[in-house]
């Protein structure tokens, strides 16, 4: 896979702002320590097993609660991580959790106030591409990074396009970093 | 009227000529209410209130502008364009005009039928729908318009205003023209009414005069499947949504004696509204079976009328040697109009190949044309296909360069690439499950750089299942009976029955449609009314349980809990909008005509109806689902449905949002965010079947509707999220709405949330409801 700017979805393009690329994962890492209110959101495709070796629920899981990020799940799947003896800060859909972003004036899952970087992974790709657009556009206080396998042109910052291997990799990076390794 | 000459007292007159354009004969002692015909602006305080609760959620698909010269306009953030318009009110002007798009196919398909149907039936046909059980004929009329239609004729006064409405809709998006996304809400909202007159034109014409199941609940069960047809027998293909075509070949096979000799199959609407006309006809299935029966040569001939067929449809069916009938001036496919031509003459010369296919506009000549060349070109055909053998599908294979261009293409990103590796050593179950969630759109064809057409690969892996496919589907039944009405509409709007469910829509779904099904009968057995239609009616009746019976085998198609409701084809969505309007007038005797506000006003605040769009794709789908939002309805789509630009969203943690007017009082009072949103979209099936649950609430329930609602939407949140849902409170006013079965857990959750207490209110969002007490 090629490290650039390519929207999976080919005719998905977007522009003339698009997603920067992070090519090393330590970046994810150092602007998640240097926002006051980061945010993980959550689709379900975190529960499907992209092969044996990755499983999204548990590195969005670990990296949650190494980078003490509030992680919010979407759809249905609150219960699988209720199972492995994580308790997400929130449950809500994918278009709430964006609508919610999108108000400068929301107080947060906790009442602190509005985040300043919010972290997507898991959703459908059509799905994120257009809440990261909505987010790009209607946000201006706030970043947004797609941690996902593939580009999404609509964040502030995204992953290119990755094997599941190279992908894997970075998370275990990013998780390492948080937890002081 | 001529007088030759009139003496009168003020002198004489001559040459005097009167005519009368028409008689209004006014016997409807139905007091008119404020807004017959309403302008663009007349409903806007409706609208502003709606999008004060539900407000826009915008989710541009592009950054740009590119509709006007000064363009393209990059509209990024704050940034305006050159005319000044910015990215929130340009998301609402493509939304306005996806839904113009969307009005004016369903309004011109009701123009074409309603003159049609005049020229061979007459003007004075009078409109019957449902003979002595429905004496209220066309609710979204009467309450639009303000006028009762009782003949065809006058059906043309209500496509004049819809056809006037929407030229001055579409006007407002030029550039220069509105500039305020809210008041491009406030149009969306206006197209979506339109379109709702034209479905209920366009139904209601059919249904009176082509002898079409008239509100029946035993409308009979037609065959629907990829393997329907009896390949022995020629086979006619219609694909599209407008009868008249189908019709012809219908009374034509008729007329020479021939029923039951040839095959009329369809896809998407027109299929269903070939069932309501003659059940020898079959449904092959939803809109995405297109490319594959085409492609597997089982059409000896395709008809095709207009919306939702692929423009690639001659191409394709030049390829298996089967010749096409275009037959809709909106969908003439560049073949040459051979109406006035003899028809032998054009049997001849498509028999003989000289050909590809005519355009041939008149529904008479297309059936005599169809059936004598069916019976000719069959034989000749001999089901000549393109889906290549297995063997073929494992050679070809082996030239997969896993570039991942096919899964890149693909709407669903299904791991084609990954299958064909498979395929190339010698399994096809792969490309055979890939086939479960294909939509048929065939990207991943055109994005191939080797040209492996991997659709008719997926076909051929799934070949065995495909041919299997024979399901029972109920006809489309038409309106619902005032009687029905009657008898339910008192259980809904107190929650005893605990909603009604519109499946509706096109086939583009995430996932297989299967989910569809599950979605269906997992709120028949709760006993909500599921109602449904188009494609989805479709897809609902393609899965059998263990004694082979579909759910409109299991499940009675009438309107009342349990039931599930194939009311018909897209245009048939009026009668879904239809019953929800007539609950309004013969449970709460509230009056409908030209009183749009009120109507909708209880509609949103008493009736738990949700719409549930879950493979909506098109423009149309867009301007019916604006037409229930504008009446008060919730529509819930799938993944796919975020495309559509902005969702209409609620705040539930804002208790301000959530206040109602008691009409009794006077008083604002917290009613609790019901329903939520008036549009979303949910991620998965296990989401959206908790959100009917929970959408199906009402401020105006009564404490045992709402505690049989709560059940419903807490039983499912726990068996499909495995939790309680947390925002229980909301929902509950006071102890008495407390389910029985949950009481302990739930006032355990109360007591964590600081709950209080609140009346349950006579709601409504309009100043003007408000009674006035004696002495006032």
């Amino acid at each position: 896979m090629s490290a650039r700017a390519e929207p999976w979805q080919k005719a998905e393009i977007a522009g003339p702002k698009k997603a920067l690329l992070i090519l090393k994962p330590e970046v994810v890492a150092a602007m998640v320590k240097k926002a006051e209110r980061p945010i993980l959101v959550v689709g379900h495709h975190a529960v499907e097993e992209y092969s044996e070796e990755v499983k999204l629920i548990d590195y969005v899981i670990r990296l949650s609660e190494a980078a003490d990020i509030p992680l919010v799940v979407t759809a249905h799947p609150i219960n699988e991580y209720s199972k492995r003896g994580h308790h997400p800060a929130g449950s809500m859909s994918a278009m709430d959790i964006g609508n919610r972003l999108n108000d400068p004036k929301w107080e947060g899952l906790d009442g602190k106030g509005q985040y300043d970087l919010a972290l997507f992974v898991g959703l459908p790709y059509y799905m994120e591409f257009v809440i990261l657009a909505g987010l790009k556009h209607f946000s201006a206080n706030l970043k947004t990074i797609s941690l996902d396998r593939f580009y999404n042109p609509h964040a502030t910052w995204s992953f290119p396009n990755l094997s599941i291997k190279d992908w894997s990799e970075n998370f275990k990076v990013m998780i390492s970093k948080f937890a002081g390794e | 009227m001529k007088i030759k000459e009139m003496k009168t007292d003020l002198g004489v007159i001559k040459g005097l000529e009167l005519s009368f354009d028409k008689l209004v004969d006014e016997t409807w002692d139905e007091p008119m209410g404020p807004t017959p015909f309403p302008s663009i602006t007349d409903l806007r305080d409706w609208d502003m209130r709606l999008l004060e609760k539900f407000k826009p959620f915008y989710l541009p698909f592009c950054d740009v502008c590119c509709l006007c010269t000064f363009g393209k306009c990059d509209l990024t953030g704050d940034k305006r364009g050159a005319c000044g318009l910015n990215m929130a009110a340009q998301q609402s002007r493509i939304v306005l005009l996806a839904c113009c798009i969307g009005a004016s196919t369903h309004i011109a398909h009701a123009r074409h039928l309603v003159k049609h149907l005049i020229e061979k039936y007459g003007r004075s046909s009078p409109i019957d729908i449902g003979g002595l059980n429905i004496d209220l004929e066309a609710p979204v009329t009467r309450l639009v318009c303000g006028i009762k239609p009782a003949k065809l004729k006058d059906l043309e006064d209500v496509l004049d205003y819809c056809e006037e409405q929407l030229t001055t809709l579409l006007s407002a998006t030029h550039t220069g023209q509105e500039g305020s996304n809210l008041d491009f809400e406030s149009k969306v909202l206006h197209a979506g009414m339109i379109d709702h007159l034209g479905l209920e034109v366009a139904d209601i014409a059919q249904i009176s005069v082509l002898g079409y199941p008239k509100a029946d609940p035993e409308a009979p069960l037609v065959d629907l499947g990829f393997g329907v047809a009896d390949i022995a027998k020629p086979t006619i293909l219609v694909i599209g949504h407008n009868v008249p075509s189908s019709v012809g070949i219908i009374d034509y096979l008729t007329d020479k004696g021939l029923l039951g000799k040839v095959e009329v199959v369809g896809i998407c609407c027109t299929a269903h509204d070939a069932t309501r006309y003659s059940t020898m006809a079959k449904i092959v299935g939803p809109i995405s079976w297109q490319l594959r029966y085409i492609r597997s040569g089982l059409a000896d001939l395709i008809v095709v009328d207009e919306q939702c067929i692929r423009a690639d449809t001659l191409v394709e069916a030049q390829k298996v040697k089967t010749p096409v009938i275009a037959s809709s001036p909106q969908n003439c496919l560049g073949l040459k109009n051979r109406t006035k031509d003899a028809p032998k003459e054009i049997i001849s010369d498509l028999i003989d190949g000289k050909l590809p296919g005519v355009l041939i506009l008149n529904p008479d000549v297309v059936g005599e044309v169809a059936v004598e060349t069916v019976t000719a070109v069959a034989p000749k055909r001999n089901r000549f296909k393109i889906i290549p053998e297995i063997e073929e599908v494992v050679d070809a294979s082996q030239a997969c360069t896993s570039c991942n261009e096919c899964v890149r293409a693909c709407p669903n990103n299904q791991p084609i690439s990954d299958a064909i590796k498979a395929a190339a050593k010698g399994d096809l179950n792969p490309l055979s499950e890939i086939m479960e969630s294909c939509v048929g759109c065939a990207r991943c064809d055109s994005a191939c750089p080797n040209d492996l057409p991997l659709h008719s690969y997926m076909v051929k892996a799934s070949e065995k299942h495909l041919w299997d496919q024979k399901y029972k589907m109920r006809v489309g039944r038409g309106a619902i009976q005032d009687v029905e009405i009657r008898e339910v509409g008192g259980p809904i709007v107190l929650g005893d029955i605990p909603g009604v469910v519109a499946l509706v829509g096109c086939a583009n779904y995430p996932h297989s449609g299967a989910e569809l099904v599950e979605i269906a009968e997992e709120f028949a057995k709760r006993r909500f009314i599921v109602v449904t239609s188009g494609c989805a009616a479709m897809t609902i009746a393609m899965e059998k349980d263990e004694e082979g019976k579909s759910l409109y085998e299991k499940y009675p198609g009438n309107f009342d809990a349990g039931g599930i409701v194939n009311v018909g084809s897209c245009v048939a969505n009026a009668h879904i909008a239809g019953a929800a309007i007539k609950i309004a007038n013969i449970f709460a005797k509230r009056n409908l005509r030209g009183n749009y506000e009120e109507i909708a006003d209880y509609i949103l605040n008493r009736v738990g109806a949700v719409g549930v769009a879950w493979g909506a794709y098109s423009q149309k789908a867009a301007s019916i689902a604006s037409g229930c939002w504008r009446l008060g309805v919730p529509v819930i789509v799938g993944p796919h449905g975020a495309k559509y630009r902005r969702m209409l969203l609620g705040r539930k943690d804002k208790d301000e949002d959530w206040e109602v007017i008691d009409a009794r009082t006077g008083d604002k009072v917290y009613a609790g965010p019901a329903p939520e949103h008036l549009f979303t979209t949910a991620e998965t099936k296990e989401e959206a079947i908790v959100l009917i649950a929970k959408f199906a609430m009402r401020p105006n329930d009564t404490s045992k509707g709402r505690a049989i609602k709560l059940t419903h939407y807490i039983d499912l949140h726990k068996r499909l999220y495995g939790a309680m849902p947390d925002d229980i409170h909301l929902f509950v006013r006071h102890r008495a709405d407390i389910p029985i079965t949950m009481k302990d857990e739930i006032l355990a959750f109360l007591e964590k949330k600081d709950w209080k207490e609140t009346r349950i209110p006579d709601p409504t969002l309009l100043p003007r409801m408000i009674r006035k007490r004696k002495g006032e």
